[in-house]
């Protein structure tokens, strides 16, 4: 089979798994993502300069683009500070010991360069609630969205690890990399993503 | 070509990695947030399948991230850093980050970017990071013959699933991705 059949072959596997969904989504209520800005940048060129990125990390660095771990890795030094002799007993840390790394720097720096984009482009936000969810859930809803955003965020540490990265680590690193578990992974992040924001969102 | 491997130093990276780390982090902080993807209901929009920017950002660092390793690693410029793949970890972890992604909006990467911009949800994204990680540090010693073990099969790459050669199935990749991001462009509105 030639590479062209093959491809198309893919897109239309997609696009007929796609649509019926997407019909489905839009027939339901709730407020639209759409109404609200979109990004400063062409996602291509945002997208391409990522890519560029990994060659640098890679070529200077000798370290694939990834955030996740650097979490585990500050969750292990503040337990080194509370239960030091805890931390020893635990597997995970005793295969990777709780120290300033280059990931730890990477994940620090996204925070400024963030900023940076932000306040160039008149983009910070300033707020606790987001808009969005606003319109869906109302505006006394703090707590809620919070309780959310906490939960959500101890889902996706402990699959992060279970899995072995995250969006950045499996999603852009791995995939690149052609690795057949990054590509497992990034489509089931997106499998219970799509299922769990309909739930919030559209029923 | 320029290797800097210091792996067991018990004190962490070197100092040159740790500055590289930070211009690197703050490089990817700035980008993701021009792409967009640092932005609540963009995130949420593609899982609400409106809104295809993470898509597209995606797609296309992955298509030129890819062909720019390839010809790098060809050339013996960069070495490849694969995980395992292990099919039990990568679908149920993936299926818990999924769901974690989709009730938070935000991703780990995206989250640090999210704060950055001023989005103060995410610190609570963050709280539950730490305590997910630890969460699974406390696991870590059950799963590791468990879970882990099932379906690992190493660090599998699409090239030797398929048995094909790395430079044709790389060439593969590119023709769908670029297909894939043509289709997402012409029939989406954003």
């Amino acid at each position: 089979m030639s590479a062209t059949t093959q491809a198309a072959r893919v897109v239309l596997g997609a696009l007929i798994l796609l649509s019926p969904t997407q019909a489905l989504a839009q027939e339901l209520d709730g407020p639209s993502s759409l109404a609200y800005p979109g990004p400063a940048w062409s996602p291509y060129i945002a997208g391409a300069l990522i890519g560029v990125l990994s060659w640098l990390t890679f070529y200077f660095s000798s370290k694939p683009i990834g955030a996740s771990s650097a979490y585990a890795n500050i969750a292990g030094l503040l337990g080194k500070i509370v239960a030091p002799r805890k931390v020893d007993k635990l597997v995970y840390y005793q295969e990777k010991k709780p120290r300033l790394t280059w990931s730890l720097m990477l994940l620090a720096g996204i925070f400024i360069g963030s900023f940076l984009a932000a306040w160039t482009g008149n983009e910070i936000t300033g707020w606790w609630l987001p808009p969005l969810w606003e319109a869906r859930f109302g505006e006394g809803t703090l707590l809620l969205r919070l309780l959310a955003a906490f939960a959500g965020g101890v889902l996706m540490a402990f699959g992060a690890r279970l899995a072995g990265g995250c969006t950045s680590g499996h999603g852009i690193s791995g995939t690149l990399q052609l690795a057949v578990g990054s590509w497992v992974a990034i489509i089931c992040f997106f499998v219970s993503g799509i299922i769990v924001a309909m739930m919030l969102y559209r029923i | 070509m320029i290797t800097i491997i210091e792996k067991n130093s018990s004190a962490g990276d070197g100092f040159r990695q740790l500055i590289l780390g930070l211009i690197f982090g703050i490089a990817f902080g700035f980008l993701l947030q021009k792409g967009g993807v640092a932005k609540y209901h963009i995130l949420m929009g593609v899982l609400l399948l409106e809104d295809f920017t993470v898509i597209k950002v995606m797609m296309t660092a992955v298509l030129v991230g890819m062909i720019g390793i390839y010809v790098m690693h060809r050339m013996g410029m960069v070495e490849f850093h694969l995980t395992h793949t292990r099919y039990g970890a990568n679908i149920i972890g993936g299926l818990i980050f999924g769901s974690g992604f989709g009730l938070s909006g935000y991703c780990p990467g995206t989250n640090a970017a999210a704060i950055g911009q001023g989005n103060y949800d995410g610190f609570a994204v963050i709280a539950g990071l730490l305590a997910g990680s630890w969460l699974f540090a406390e696991a870590s010693g059950r799963m590791k013959d468990t879970v882990q073990t099932w379906g690992d099969r190493g660090k599998l790459t699409l090239p030797e699933l398929l048995e094909l050669g790395r430079g044709t199935v790389t060439v593969l990749t590119a023709i769908i991705l670029v297909v894939l991001l043509v289709a997402l462009e012409l029939l989406t509105p954003r």
